[in-house]
């Protein structure tokens, strides 16, 4: 493989360079009717960004409630149904209406047709099609709030949920069924354009890892996303029609529930991981000025994860009184899934070696994500073990667990990569300083707020109430101070972000001198992406020449 | 994923408006639909490989019962079905052939012929859920005339399995009227575009789920 030396790109020279013809896609039309018609990718990665932004703080708002309940032993902020209710809505709406598709649909929609040199998605129609499926869905879910919220938890376990919870669930289960659709022609776009829309001389294994990550996730919706929708199906016919698939009186099993569910929601949980491994990927090996190490065991990692992840799903029902072979089955095969992940932590730390390393925003959110994710993929390897697992279950150790994942890796990854291609998005620089007190606040924060977590799940608090014993409040209270801290960490870049798109310096082409096609385009990049053929002879990541030209 | 190319092919000869201005040329726009189909088909099989899976543990559970209630299905019109149906896939694979030949008036009559036996399916089927429903066969009757009570789980499947068959019936049949009425107008050129393929993939994927449900629902119970 050639290596292009990199040309060291004059940001001053670069901002003067060549004035485009063609006006660049934000300002190619202004009214609304053509932002909510449009079909350009770009415009619906924007589209996706304003939603799921709505639904993360929706979200974000029961958080603060939860947290709030907490602080004191009694129940006295919210009744005890109410506190269901928001736990309840802080799930729904975290995991389908934001973890699930903010990488994908926002990054991944904005960026995958650059980084192949493409100028759409292979199906645009669709695409704008999953926008709307998924605020449809999100607005039934908003509507059964509003109509007085559903109180069965994100799981909707039966039997509770189809013979005795009296509140909308119905409702939420059809917002969650029809955001399944969009998941799906997500997955079905992505794969497709990968599969056909690279360009002549970009094979599959000189893809961006960014790429890759999307890919593997998209297999992941495809596969796991129908089993949710028939699930619910199945519990909505229960409800509305008085069908009993999983009604106890019939004979029905409702295991047989929680096994079709965490088919899919143990998968999902890799749909909200593996696009953020491909985020900071990109990240560190711009900041570290590296090459990735060991390019293809990353994609064979992420292929593993991705196929490993849809035979572990029996770990969440250790206690649920499936046969304890089955139990050892799924808990061997849940130690398994660690290798990959593992694997790609191991080449993250081994690409910063001999690194130059710097610490924009970004870089600062991606090591933040290597750190969170590791403390997040041990503590599962506690939880995959079914003596500790028998003692933890349902307490907050395993909310902790999953927030160190979910929240320390998907929503660190998602900052790193929006800080990392806000100049492409938007042709404007954010605020730097700004941006890495937010990135430390938001790590110093997350910490306070889910560490006292794993030691009050050791000690015994189980998830899912709002009333405790007064020996557990001192950890809740770090933690709910901690996530004081970590809301103002979220809100800061709301406010620099907003205000770099009017006073922020205008990007060039490449300001962090970063390779991929992406980075060939200007900022913001024209209507059809390219307003030459990009030039893809290039290696991704050569930031350093290789010392021995065989190295692979 | 096919990529023959198909007669009159080449860029330069087509309508402007075949060709999507994102996709470089046609066979590349091809590939991409046919692909996109068949990802989609494998989301489909697990949308249903649910309801199979649940069928399959409980049948294991409850066998006698299941079998016990799979025997009031009314077999003659489920098996009238199954012969219309596999017809109607005939002539559906038929009408794609046709296409790839540009042969438009062979296209409309094979498209109005599938769509006249999915009419008739769905008729026969509307039928056999009123038998069903005036012999009280669902689990919420009060004079449910099966004794086990898995039998109403089995009763449930049925009319979920035949129930969202049905929907992806009706779907079809959406599909193929909008593009007859597309080939009759003529707003399209049949060989240079994937619509008719893909309707039929769409059409034998319906056909082929319906080949699972027949056995499990009709002919369960049935044997000896």
């Amino acid at each position: 493989m050639s290596d292009i030396p990199f040309r060291d790109v004059d940001l001053e020279e670069d901002e003067a360079g060549p004035s485009t013809a063609e006006a660049n896609y934000l300002e190619e039309r202004f009214s609304l009717w053509s932002w909510l018609t449009t079909t350009d990718h770009k415009r619906i990665g924007i589209l996706y960004l304003i939603s799921t932004t709505f639904f993360f703080f929706i979200g974000g708002a029961a958080a603060v409630l939860i947290r709030l309940e907490l602080f004191t032993p009694a129940g006295d902020l919210l009744t005890d149904d109410g506190y269901n209710k928001v736990f309840t809505l802080h799930g729904v709406v975290m995991v389908w209406f934001f973890l699930v598709p903010v990488i994908p649909s926002v990054l991944g929609n904005f960026l995958i047709p650059l980084m192949l040199g493409a100028k759409d998605l292979a199906f645009p129609r669709l695409n704008l099609a999953s926008w709307y499926l998924n605020i449809i869905g999100g607005g039934f879910a908003v509507w059964a709030m509003l109509a007085g919220g559903v109180d069965t938890g994100w799981t909707f376990y039966t039997p509770y949920s189809t013979a005795f919870a009296n509140s909308h669930v119905s409702l939420t289960a059809i917002g969650v069924f029809i955001s399944g659709f969009s998941t799906i022609a997500t997955g079905v776009n992505m794969i497709v354009t990968v599969h056909t829309m690279r360009p002549a001389g970009m094979g599959w294994f000189r893809m961006p890892l960014f790429v890759w990550a999307i890919y593997a996730t998209s297999l992941i919706m495809l596969l796991s996303t129908p089993v949710l929708a028939i699930v619910l199906t199945l519990l909505i016919t229960e409800r509305l029609l008085g069908l009993g698939i999983f009604n106890p009186e019939y004979g029905g099993d409702p295991i047989l529930f929680q096994h079709l569910f965490w088919f899919y929601s143990h998968p999902a949980v890799y749909i909200m991981i593996l696009p953020g491994m491909g985020v900071v990927t990109e990240v560190i090996t711009c900041f570290a000025r590296r090459r990735v190490f060991g390019y293809k065991a990353m994609v064979y990692a992420l292929l593993a994860i991705a196929v490993i992840g849809f035979f572990v799903w029996g770990h969440h029902m250790f206690t649920s009184g499936q046969s304890m072979y089955a139990s050892l089955t799924f808990s061997f095969l849940s130690f398994i899934v660690a290798v990959p992940s593992a694997i790609k932590v191991f080449n993250w730390t081994a690409t910063l070696y001999r690194g130059q390393i710097t610490f924009e925003a970004s870089m600062l959110y991606a090591m933040g994500f290597v750190g969170l994710f590791t403390m997040g993929g041990l503590t599962g390897l506690f939880l995959a073990s079914v003596p500790v697992d028998l003692h933890m279950h349902d307490t907050y150790f395993v909310v902790a667990h999953f927030h160190y994942i979910m929240v320390g890796g998907m929503v660190s990854a998602f900052f790193a990569g929006l800080h990392f291609w806000w100049p492409k998005i938007t042709g404007r620089m954010y605020p730097e300083t700004a941006a890495r007190i937010a990135a430390m606040l938001m790590f110093f924060g997350f910490n306070l707020t889910f560490f006292p977590q794993f030691i009050l799940g050791n000690i015994g608090m189980p998830r899912r109430y709002h009333a405790y014993p007064d020996e557990f409040q001192v950890w809740h209270v770090l933690s709910s101070a901690g996530a004081v801290i970590l809301a103002a960490a979220y809100l800061m870049p709301l406010f620099y972000l907003a205000w770099s798109l009017i006073w922020g310096r205008k990007a060039g082409r490449n300001p962090w001198r970063a390779h991929g096609l992406e980075w060939q385009t200007t900022s913001p990049p024209p209507k059809h992406n390219f307003l030459a053929n990009p030039d893809v002879s290039g290696d991704v990541y050569a930031y350093h020449p290789r010392r021995n030209p065989r190295d692979e | 994923m096919s990529k023959t190319p198909f007669p009159g092919q080449e860029a330069a000869a087509l309508p402007p408006r075949a060709l999507a201005s994102h996709f470089h040329d046609l066979s590349q726009q091809k590939a991409a639909h046919d692909l996109g189909l068949w990802i989609f088909l494998a989301t489909e099989i697990l949308f249903f490989g649910g309801l199979f899976a649940a069928y399959l543990v409980y049948a294991l559970l409850h066998p006698g019962p299941f079998f016990e209630a799979a025997a009031e299905t009314e077999i003659l019109i489920g098996t009238i079905n199954t012969a219309i149906l596999l017809t109607s896939g005939l002539t559906a694979a038929l009408a794609v052939k046709a296409a790839g030949q540009n042969r438009h008036d062979a296209v409309l009559l094979l498209i109005g012929i599938t769509i006249l036996l999915g009419l008739a399916f769905l008729a026969a089927k509307g039928f056999e859920y009123w038998l069903d429903i005036h012999h009280h066969l669902y689990p919420t009757s009060p004079d449910f005339p099966l004794e086990a009570p898995a039998a109403k789980l089995f009763w449930s499947l049925y009319w979920v399995m035949t129930g969202l068959h049905a929907v992806h019936m009706t779907v079809g049949l959406g599909i193929w009227a909008v593009i007859w009425e597309m080939a009759r107008r003529r707003n399209f050129s049949l060989s240079d575009n994937s619509r008719v393929r893909i309707a039929g993939l769409y059409w034998a994927f319906v056909d082929l789920m319906w080949l699972f449900l027949w056995p499990l629902l009709y002919l369960a119970g049935r044997a000896g």
